[in-house]
């Protein structure tokens, strides 16, 4: 997607090659994000949702349900259509949600923050217990704890996540009462602290106020262990299998041979060598999360994208929907850049 | 150390930061809050004008004074005075003039006057939204509201353009759209000539027990007790609904003790909950209809013989008594129990021998037939049902499952041979429903009236239209009620209708909450008269 080394070379305007490859970068996300948008207008055309309905209820007369149809353009060809919608995307609008009459922007801001802090400590616990999970088990290839770390990746992959969620919310919530129920907050905790991020743990914390702090903490630990989990099996089954291809090089060998500490041969050597190939893993995994696991904010009745996007799509809302796909293709777009640029970072050869 | 055990230990420190939180203990809701679990997600404006579902009149019922109201205590007493000290009928039926009471308060501190009813009401005909027609009908019109919706001192004169029921016009005015909505405010916040609409989605301008703190969209609505309501200061301070999507979340909830009442457990669950400590089930008849519709464009369908025969193949009992549990009971009528006119007759129960006889008398051997079903899973495992005791007759049904656009779509279009839906009243009066199932003034594919379920299904009522029509206009109530009860003894046996139940709303609350009124089949629900 992004720009290759060895850019075509031009005889005679010699440009900087940072400025071409930036270029270039800027030119790919454009092509993406038009194929994207493309891609989503004509999914919302053909869905076998009708927006008009929607808004005018079961009931409605033919004429009222006539001039919906019209106030929503869905009387234009196809195309102007979509040139309309191109044209209110590049200004940064997604038109106003059909069914609260709001900008969709907004409620996309608004929504947001709830999956990010939800996303971000989901990777988190994915990243702290996936790599060195990963990393043992390679290590002890065919040990009892590589058996177990197996076993744990493979759970994580094939356990429905709605199942999961609710055995969790069962045990640790209704019966064990250790953590908060759905809902970001208990509701006594509502309002309290001011809205500055839309993040509870860093708002709460920046107010000082730790009631609310511990309170939405105990509310995210649960929903956020979940999606850690699922991200911890990724990411350790993937590390897993990084680790095992660099310690069977000859290099390792060598290190070996020459009487380095196992710590310094794992970490020093294999582990440095597979470092760019774990960002993207985790990368990937991150815009998953963020791309809201709709089915765990349903069950904790988490208010982030992944909900919003969903109840929109119950409720033939198609602005918000494609308004959130959009964005959630945005951050896929964006965390591919960014994993592209570590990887220049962090990459001997690129240097 | 070992690198085995130096990576063992930095994983079992991380996971100690991580699960450390002390056990939680978890506060009950307090005294004066009440906190709901509902699914909000159909709210798309807290505007009286403009709201039309079932959790946005929650809201407005609790906001807004009407003209006239429902008294949580007593609903079978049907409206009762509440902006409205009383009202005048003219000897033509034509004009109601209402006296507006003393000493009301808007919660912005205006008084409620004569003139703020006369914006309230012309503001709903001038933006003419979605409910709009529930006062358009009487003939208000943008142009002439001028001159029919008029204040004077401390009265409120109406002028429709026949003489309507007079119980019909207040019934009317008791649904959402008659809210009295405080013009100054209002007006203050006008847009671009909206009339406030905009503004008022997501404010409130009432003068009823509680006024709106916040409505965020999915997520919850917020209100607080209004200490000047003219029936005294409500109990709880504070009501919260919150969107909980899920059954099982919202029984956990309430078993915890986070939440006082859960609106939407699914029988599973009630069963679940009924046995749990300190939780009680309400049960409570609502609006919502389910029925079965036949097209009489089918040549089969339109005979009359066909149309009984198919009210004999419907297993009333067996699905009231397994998948829809508690939560639906038998009812082969179009207005629902509790409505002025109701009826409980319900002569048709399952018998295969007597449809069979039916069918024979109209020459209709075997036939197959479509029938279209939305996504939901009860409306499935009815069909399923249907399904099973129609092929005992010889009827092959065929199911079609869709989205509202599919099936409702083709519904609109008469081109389905057997739909399956749920109807729900507009506003608490008998000729909602009548006009809707009993009343087709014309039949042509021109007159596209697909607000009329009796067109949808292409049925030419037989004379029940004309007797719709008279109903309406009958001024004695009691003759009124006859009226309705003699349509549907008609109906029942000669529509294309097999209305088999009425919906029973089954709330679960902690056993401290008192005095739950879900508004019934006539209206929404009351907060102010709760108590724990």
């Amino acid at each position: 997607m992004t720009a290759t080394p060895d850019a075509p070379r031009r005889r005679r305007a010699p440009l900087a090659p940072w400025f071409t490859g930036a270029l270039r970068t800027l030119g790919s996300i454009a092509a993406t994000m038009l194929g994207l948008l493309f891609v989503t207008f004509l999914i919302g055309r053909v869905m076998p949702i009708d927006p008009v309905l929607a808004i005018v209820g079961e009931r409605a007369s033919q004429e009222t349900y006539d001039q919906v149809y019209r106030q929503l353009g869905l009387d234009q060809p196809m195309i102007v259509q979509f040139a309309y919608y191109i044209w209110d995307v590049v200004r940064g609008e997604f038109g106003m949600s059909l069914l609260n009459a709001r900008p969709v922007a907004e409620d996309i801001a608004r929504v947001f923050p709830a999956t990010l802090e939800l996303a971000t400590i989901g990777v988190l616990i994915g990243i702290v217990f996936g790599i060195p999970l990963g990393v043992i088990s390679a290590v002890r290839q065919g040990s009892w704890i590589d058996q177990i770390a197996r076993v744990v990746a493979l759970v994580g992959y094939s356990m429905p996540i709605f199942w999961l969620g609710l055995i969790g919310l069962l045990i640790f919530y209704g019966i064990l009462g250790w953590v908060g129920g759905p809902g970001r907050l208990d509701i006594f905790y509502q309002g309290i602290v001011p809205d500055r991020t839309g993040m509870i743990l860093i708002d709460s914390a920046i107010a000082g106020n730790w009631d609310v702090f511990r309170n939405a903490f105990s509310h995210i630990v649960l929903p956020a262990s979940l999606l850690g989990y699922y991200s911890l099996a990724y990411i350790s089954r993937m590390t897993r299998s990084f680790m095992l291809e660099q310690l069977s090089a000859e290099y390792v060998t060598t290190a070996r041979v020459k009487g380095m500490s196992e710590w310094s041969v794992i970490w020093g050597h294999a582990f440095r060598n597979i470092r760019v190939q774990l960002i993207t893993v985790i990368a990937l995994s991150y815009a998953n999360l963020l791309e809201g696991s709709v089915l765990t904010e349903i069950i904790f009745a988490w208010p982030g994208i992944g909900s919003y996007i969903t109840t929109a799509l119950l409720s033939a809302d198609m602005n918000a929907v494609l308004g959130g796909t959009v964005v959630v293709g945005l951050i896929f777009i964006c965390l591919n850049i960014f994993s592209d640029l570590l990887y220049r970072v962090f990459d001997p050869r690129s240097k | 150390m070992t690198f085995f055990t130096r990576t063992l230990a930095g994983v079992g420190l991380a996971a100690t930061l991580l699960t450390g939180t002390a056990t939680l203990t978890l506060a009950q809701t307090p005294d004066n809050m009440l906190v709901i679990a509902n699914r909000i997600d159909d709210i798309t404006s807290l505007d009286p004008a403009e709201s039309f579902e079932f959790a946005g009149s929650d809201v407005s019922r609790n906001i807004y004074q009407k003209l006239v109201n429902f008294d949580p205590g007593d609903l079978d007493a049907g409206y009762q005075p509440e902006v409205a000290e009383s009202w005048e009928v003219s000897e033509d039926g034509r004009t109601i003039t209402f006296t507006i009471r003393d000493g009301l308060t808007f919660h912005s501190g205006n008084p409620v006057r004569a003139e703020d009813v006369e914006f309230s009401l012309r503001r709903v005909v001038e933006l003419n939204l979605t409910p709009a027609f529930i006062l358009t009908q009487f003939g208000f019109t943008a142009d002439n509201v001028e001159e029919t919706i008029v204040a004077d001192g401390n009265t409120v004169t109406i002028v429709t353009d026949k003489p309507y029921a007079t119980s019909f016009v207040l019934n009317c005015l008791t649904a959402t759209i008659g809210g009295i909505v405080d013009k100054e405010l209002v007006l203050a916040n006008e847009q671009d000539g909206d009339l406030g609409n905009n503004w008022l989605k997501t404010n409130s301008a009432g003068s009823g027990a509680y006024k709106l703190v916040s409505w965020t969209p999915n997520e919850s609505v917020t209100l607080e007790s209004n200490p000047d309501y003219y029936l005294g200061s409500p109990s709880m301070e504070r009501v919260i609904v919150r969107h909980v999507q899920e059954s099982a979340s919202q029984r956990l909830l309430l078993e915890r003790g986070d939440i006082d009442m859960a609106r939407n457990l699914n029988p599973e669950d009630i069963a679940g909950a009924r046995e749990a400590e300190g939780v009680k089930i309400h049960d409570e008849l609502r609006g919502r209809l389910m029925y079965v519709a036949l097209n009489q464009k089918h040549p089969e369908l339109s005979k009359p013989e066909v149309r009984q025969a198919i009210k004999y193949l419907i297993d009333y009992e067996g699905m009231e008594g397994s998948f829809l549990d508690g939560q639906y009971t038998i009812h082969q009528n179009f207005l629902p129990q509790t409505f002025l006119g109701a009826v409980d007759e319900n002569p048709f129960s399952l018998n295969v021998e007597r449809a069979k006889e039916l069918l024979a008398e109209a020459g209709v051997e075997s036939m197959e037939l479509e029938v279209g079903v939305r996504e939901a899973q009860e409306r499935i495992e009815i069909a399923q049902t249907l399904q099973n005791t129609f092929a005992q007759a010889g009827i092959t049904l065929n199911i079609t499952v869709g989205t509202a656009k599919q099936i409702l779509g083709r519904y609109r279009a008469r081109e389905l041979d057997v739909y399956l839906g749920a109807w729900g009243p507009d506003y608490p009066d008998p000729h909602t429903n009548a006009g809707t199932f009993a009343y087709n003034p014309d039949n042509s594919d021109e007159a596209n009236a697909t607000g009329l379920l009796a067109w949808r299904n292409a049925w030419d009522t037989g004379g029940l239209t004309e007797k719709v029509e008279a109903a309406v206009v009958e001024n004695d109530r009691e003759m009124r009620q006859q009226m309705y009860a003699d349509i549907q003894a008609e109906f029942r046996e000669t529509s294309p209708f097999a209305i088999m139940f009425q919906k029973i709303e089954q709330a679960a609350m902690r056993d401290n909450v008192e005095n739950v009124n879900l508004g019934g089949a006539t209206t929404a629900v009351s907060y102010w008269v709760i108590e724990k």
